[in-house]
């Protein structure tokens, strides 16, 4: 039996294929809490988690928020608009200051990538989770694409998987390209020239296609990516409707895909730009199972932090 | 330790085979019926992992005896135990499986081996998230005694005493029927 002895998960490219499958099992079990009428476990009663994000967000920080307040921990937010940032104070000082108050977690969202191995020097006997870091990892959303996937085809092995949209600033498709070659999904890239990172096969055991029909053609899954204009230059697509016209995934191009591929999205959603209406609201549209088994997964990624080995 | 062996594989002897189980398990059965006076109300719910398969096969004894199947579930109390805040890689999570309402019902929890009741702590507090039950009886195939806790068994396939140095298992094969119980020195 797999055991899961980080202090930390700021990628999944640091954990092993064993570490991944235990999350993913462990929020298997969780779920059944989410769907009682009384919601909450004992588990971490008495443990302060601190939700610290530089970004916005909707999903993910009220995902964590609700993760926690089921496992009973103590949950506070803190969102950069608010707080001592605003008048100039460091990330390092930010944290050696939350670090007197004693929290057990850290969740953080920071627009630098790597942030996180420097916070998690600083802060030692505090456990650091990653829920986003510039345009490195996102391994809460990779987790739940993956659990979401288990769920509809029973396994992640042998998976077709197609990620279309803005490779190069998507924090999202990293995650899920680590978690899903290292469990033997198959993972095509597909996107616009100027949005493929250089060396973008090099990102893991992923094939770039040119076109995006190369890349859903018989796929099982179809993941979209947001068209990320707040971190894109105004120069990486002439405009919405063009980029809909070659990467936008609607009626006609997703028959490409197996009859019963499941669509994802990561949220928010442009609608009619990376996918039209019809799409985002089709049967095949599994965003909302996302977005129910992030809670699950936040629940497993907490409880196996908190009996990680500090170092 | 033992004398002129490696001293690392521990001493087994079994000390209940395959059909003295099925003989408690059968009195077991009937006894919960005596004092239910039938089945109604009644649900199973049995520990994981040992205390599931248990659970299930005295569900089989009394559909044998009754002609009815009486609802059974399964509970993991892994987010219940009382030694979860410790820096130790954290036990992996099972499912809690009960598909059905405990509001009302006499549920008959079910357990391998009755040790320090901590455990039997856990899962009565993981049944009272789930609904107000009427009442909470409580079936072991093994107390093997040594109670850290107010807690005692309604109905015991066999007591064993013990010492502390020694544990107590219940073998199953990979169909979940129990096999044997051995005590390990």
């Amino acid at each position: 039996m797999a055991e899961f002895r980080h202090k930390d998960i700021i990628a999944l490219r640091d954990l092993t294929k064993e570490e991944i499958e235990l999350l993913l099992s462990t929020a298997e079990s969780m779920r059944e809490i989410n769907n009682r009428d009384i919601k909450k476990v004992p588990t971490l009663r008495g443990k302060t988690i601190i939700n610290l994000f530089y970004e916005a967000s909707t999903r993910t920080r009220t995902s964590f928020e609700i993760a926690g307040k089921r496992l009973s921990a103590d949950t506070v937010n803190i969102t950069t608009s608010s707080s001592s940032t605003t008048k100039g104070e460091t990330l390092a000082d930010t944290a050696l200051n939350l670090l007197a108050m004693k929290p057990d977690i850290i969740v953080m969202r920071h627009s630098v990538s790597g942030s996180h191995y420097f916070l998690s020097g600083k802060m030692p006997g505090c456990s650091i989770i990653n829920a986003g870091d510039g345009t490195h990892e996102h391994p809460s959303q990779g987790l739940l694409d993956m659990l979401t996937m288990k769920d509809r085809f029973g396994r992640l092995d042998g998976l077709k998987v197609a990620i279309v949209g803005d490779i190069t600033h998507s924090r999202v498709a990293r995650s899920n390209i680590q978690g899903l070659t290292k469990l033997g999904s198959q993972v095509f890239l597909a996107g616009p020239p100027t949005m493929m990172p250089p060396g973008a096969e090099r990102l893991g055991n992923v094939t770039v296609c040119d076109t995006m029909k190369e890349a859903i053609q018989d796929a099982d899954v179809v993941m979209m990516l947001r068209i990320q204009q707040e971190r894109q230059g105004k120069t990486l697509m002439p405009n919405a409707r063009e980029y809909s016209r070659y990467f936008g995934l609607n009626a006609q191009n997703l028959k490409l895909a197996k009859p019963d591929a499941m669509v994802m999205h990561p949220g928010p959603i442009n609608r009619g730009v990376e996918m039209s209406s019809y799409v985002v609201d089709g049967p095949q549209s599994h965003i909302l199972k996302q977005v129910e088994n992030g809670v699950a997964v936040r629940m497993s990624m907490l409880y196996h932090v908190c009996g990680g080995e500090l170092e | 330790m033992s004398e002129g062996g490696d001293a690392v594989a521990a001493e087994q002897t079994v000390i209940m085979d395959n059909s003295g189980i099925k003989r408690a398990l059968t009195r077991i059965s009937h006894e919960i019926l005596e004092r239910n006076k039938g089945l109604s109300d009644v649900v199973l719910i049995g520990i994981r992992s040992g205390g599931a398969h248990l659970a299930e096969q005295i569900g089989s004894i009394i559909k044998v005896i009754e002609g009815e199947q009486v609802l059974v579930g399964a509970v993991d109390i892994t987010l219940y135990r009382d030694d979860v805040s410790g820096h130790l890689p954290h036990h992996p999570v099972g499912k809690t499986d009960i598909p059905f309402s405990l509001e009302g019902k006499n549920v008959v929890l079910v357990d391998d081996v009755l040790f320090t009741g901590r455990t039997i702590r856990a899962a009565m507090d993981a049944l009272m998230d789930h609904g107000r039950p009427q009442s909470i009886q409580l079936a072991v195939l093994i107390d093997r005694g040594h109670r850290e806790l107010p807690i005692r068994a309604d109905f015991v396939g066999r007591n064993v005493p013990t010492s502390l140095k020694e544990n107590v298992a219940v073998l199953f094969d990979e169909k979940h029927l129990s096999l044997e119980v051995v005590l390990e020195k």
